[in-house]
């Protein structure tokens, strides 16, 4: 398979050489490209993965991918899997030797890859990650090595709703006191002060981790007192019915309905939710950063979005062209649009005000960009392990009643 | 038209025919002919079956001893390791809370499946208007794809908004939510309910099936004799319908033991693993944390308990027929 496929692309190789080229949009558009602009040469077409598969994600990429590819003077064949997919569509393509020209990867997943060998560094091709926020290039590099460049980032913070709270009176919180209290005033007959989702998958890791971290908490070792503190808070607004038992079999999805549908008065999520919130009639909603432990106490949020990638496809050629695509992907000019419409932040700060002036509902997860803290950070590849501890402690203490340290201590040691 | 000459040649041996000098050897013969056509109408379904079904379950005992992870896929390099992966799945915390759950979930859901199965097809015996029809109606469950059965029964079961929850609030003497999906002790209820309503069409359809089978004049000379009712049940319906349960019970045992969508669709195996089984870990081992060793490991115990169960049940069976 691998020999059919080397010869079939070095007969379309040869079939291009005998063409005249006109690249006239080469170097034209991407200011600093890398390797000054080689170019397409003999490159025709990129194959491109990701997983941006709903609206309006999907056009959105589609466009910028296009816009690139003539920027780099090739035409991009992009697929899109759902997200649950990737990996496995990843791990067949690794085996077959088919992995695509670029890839793109869910920042946690990108040591775990790395870590295969699948990955070309990008300093083969002279890229460097100048300019991004620390723990954005953290989570792109494995063992000191760069191997993805990620244009712009998310992360969660505290969405409200306006009417109920003002009908109650209540402010938006700023610290732990501050969100019982407040989710307390919040919570009526039909209504829970709060909404996050504690489901047993990464998705829950990710949501409590602002909380484990804004607390001191570490995930090299679960099984402290920060920690357990951060999980009595949340063992405590669904004991007190300011949130509902169901938190342990929400999505980030089911959770943004719930609050959506006025069942919540707040909720934890992200900015990506804006498309469906905005859509829904008669919900007038704000964000703010999460609230911290103590008011002295700065947030630490972990940051998500996806990051560029060049995989081993044996073809240097082909690689060096995929590389210049990835940093067209990453321009300045590019950032600060996919960001203002997106609803994302960029992942250079120097970036991040001119995008707030455009797109003022990003300031809340924007403020939180300098402490924003990779889930790879410190484990790399081992971060899963640690993610099903966490996920799996939350869950004990939520549903079996569980005293939070001793749930975190069993997790521990169980994985 | 050489098969014409050699026809006739048992007729005419000894005559022209002989002074030819001997049969025709090799392919020619008449006998390793057809051993080759026989071979060659055996190729296929033997080659489907080597390549369907014994390289599949070979290719996972093969893992089940190997370190293979998502570096196996890009280099090609699973290191052998012994016994490592079943040390390590079987000496999980998590695996006797797997097997009890899957013992239940498949005890629960077979008993249920077949109890209500068993009664409706006897209630269809009868006829009365629209029976026809009801009957088709009682497929549905079966019909439905089971991704949707899941998101459909997790939205009914929720436990603030769920239309269950709702209705019991209506009944006098309720005041409690019941967390159907949130609660260890409801949750594997919940999901061996779902799976409950989704089995009783096979069994219904299948035992409807048996029924038709058993004459009537058996019930005819049956009620001069005196047996009606539950007695005409026990003493006709039972034993002549025995064959047809032991088939539905082996089939269903069989598919209740490798649920994995359904669990996934409502609870994803939680809440803290309240709704854990063999097949929702071992696919939470390959497919979560892509330790497709320690999963292939567990998917191969899976494998040795549905043998098992096959084989009891077949024993019990043959026995039950011998006597």
């Amino acid at each position: 398979m691998v020999r059919r496929g080397t010869s079939r692309r070095a007969l379309a190789a040869a079939l291009a050489l005998g063409v005249p080229v006109a690249l006239a949009g080469c170097g034209g558009s991407d200011g600093g490209s890398a390797g000054g602009g080689g170019g397409g040469g003999d490159v025709e077409s990129l194959r491109v993965l990701d997983y941006y598969n709903n609206e309006p994600d999907k056009t959105v990429y589609q466009a910028l991918l296009d816009a690139c590819g003539e920027a780099v003077g090739v035409s991009v064949e992009r697929e899109t899997v759902p997200g649950a997919d990737l990996i496995s569509t990843v791990l067949q393509q690794s085996s077959s030797q088919t992995l695509p020209d670029v890839l793109m990867l869910d920042n946690p997943d990108l040591q775990e890859i790395a870590a295969s060998g699948a990955l070309a560094p990008l300093g083969d091709f002279g890229i460097t990650a100048e300019g991004y926020a620390d723990g954005v290039v953290e989570a792109s590099s494995y063992e000191g090595d760069l191997y993805g460049l990620q244009p712009v980032t998310n992360t969660i913070a505290l969405f409200y709703n306006e009417a109920l709270l003002a009908e109650a009176g209540v402010e938006p919180p700023t610290t732990w006191d501050e969100l019982e209290t407040a989710a307390a005033a919040l919570t009526t007959e039909d209504t829970y002060g709060l909404a996050f989702s504690a489901i047993n998958t990464y998705e829950g890791t990710w949501q409590f981790l602002p909380f484990m971290w804004s607390n001191g908490g570490d995930e090299t070792d679960i099984a402290t007192p920060e920690t357990a503190e951060a999980l009595q808070l949340w063992v405590d607004l669904v004991g007190s019915g300011s949130a509902s038992q169901s938190v342990v079999n929400w999505s980030q999805a089911d959770v943004n309905d719930q609050f959506a549908a006025g069942n919540a008065a707040m909720q934890v999520n992200g900015p990506w939710q804006f498309p469906v919130l905005d859509g829904t009639e008669g919900l007038d909603y704000g964000v703010v950063p999460l609230p911290a432990p103590s008011p002295e106490e700065t947030v630490v949020a972990p940051f998500g979005g996806e990051t560029w990638t060049v995989p081993q496809t044996g073809d240097p050629d082909r690689q060096a062209v995929a590389a210049e695509l990835v940093q067209c992907l990453n321009e300045d000019d590019t950032v600060v649009d996919l960001a203002t419409e997106r609803g994302t932040v960029p992942t250079k700060p120097a970036l991040v005000d001119p995008v707030v002036q455009e797109a003022p509902a990003i300031a809340p997860f924007a403020e939180q960009l300098p402490d924003l803290r990779a889930r790879t950070g410190q484990l790399g590849a081992e971060w899963p392990t640690a993610a099903t501890a966490i996920y799996t402690a939350v869950q004990d203490a939520l549903v079996n009643g569980t005293d939070p340290a001793e749930a975190l201590a069993a997790a521990q040691q169980g994985s | 038209m050489s098969s014409v000459a050699e026809r006739r040649t048992p007729a005419s041996s000894s005559s022209a025919d002989a002074g030819r000098g001997g049969r025709p050897r090799g392919l020619r013969s008449p006998r390793t002919r057809a051993r080759v056509l026989e071979l060659m109408f055996l190729a296929p379904a033997t080659l489907y079956l080597l390549l369907f079904f014994a390289y599949p379950v070979v290719k996972n005992v093969v893992m089940g001893f190997q370190e293979y992870t998502t570096r196996t896929f890009f280099t090609g390099e699973a290191p052998w390791v012994g016994l490592d992966n079943y040390a390590a799945v079987l000496g999980s915390s998590l695996f006797s809370r797997a097997l009890l759950n899957t013992v239940l979930f498949t005890v629960g859901s077979i008993l249920g499946q077949f109890v209500l199965g068993l009664a409706i097809a006897v209630f269809f015996q009868r006829r009365f208007p629209l029976s026809g029809a009801l009957r088709s109606l009682l497929l549905l469950p079966w019909l439905v794809p089971l991704i949707v059965t899941s998101a459909v029964w997790r939205w009914m079961l929720d436990q603030d908004n769920g239309v269950v929850n709702r209705t019991l609030e209506l009944l006098p003497l309720v005041d409690a939510r019941p967390g159907w999906l949130t609660s260890t002790s409801l949750a594997l209820v919940a999901v061996i309910v779902v799976n409950i309503w989704i089995g009783i069409p096979f069994n219904t359809t299948i035992l409807y099936g048996g029924l038709q089978e058993v004459p009537e004049e058996l019930y005819e000379a049956g009620s001069l004799d005196g047996a009606t009712g539950w007695k005409a049940f026990r003493h006709i319906t039972w034993p002549l319908l025995r064959p047809v349960v032991t088939v539905v019970l082996v089939l269903g045992v069989v598919y209740t033991l490798k649920v994995l969508d359904i669990i996934l669709g409502l609870t994803g195996g939680g809440p803290a693993n309240a709704t854990q089984t063999l097949s929702t870990q071992s696919y939470e081992l390959s497919f979560r944390q892509f330790d497709f060793g320690q999963g292939a490991a567990l998917g191969n115990v899976l494998i040795v308990i549905s043998l098992v169960f096959a084989v009891v049940y077949l024993r019990a069976n043959r026995r039950a027929v011998d006597e």
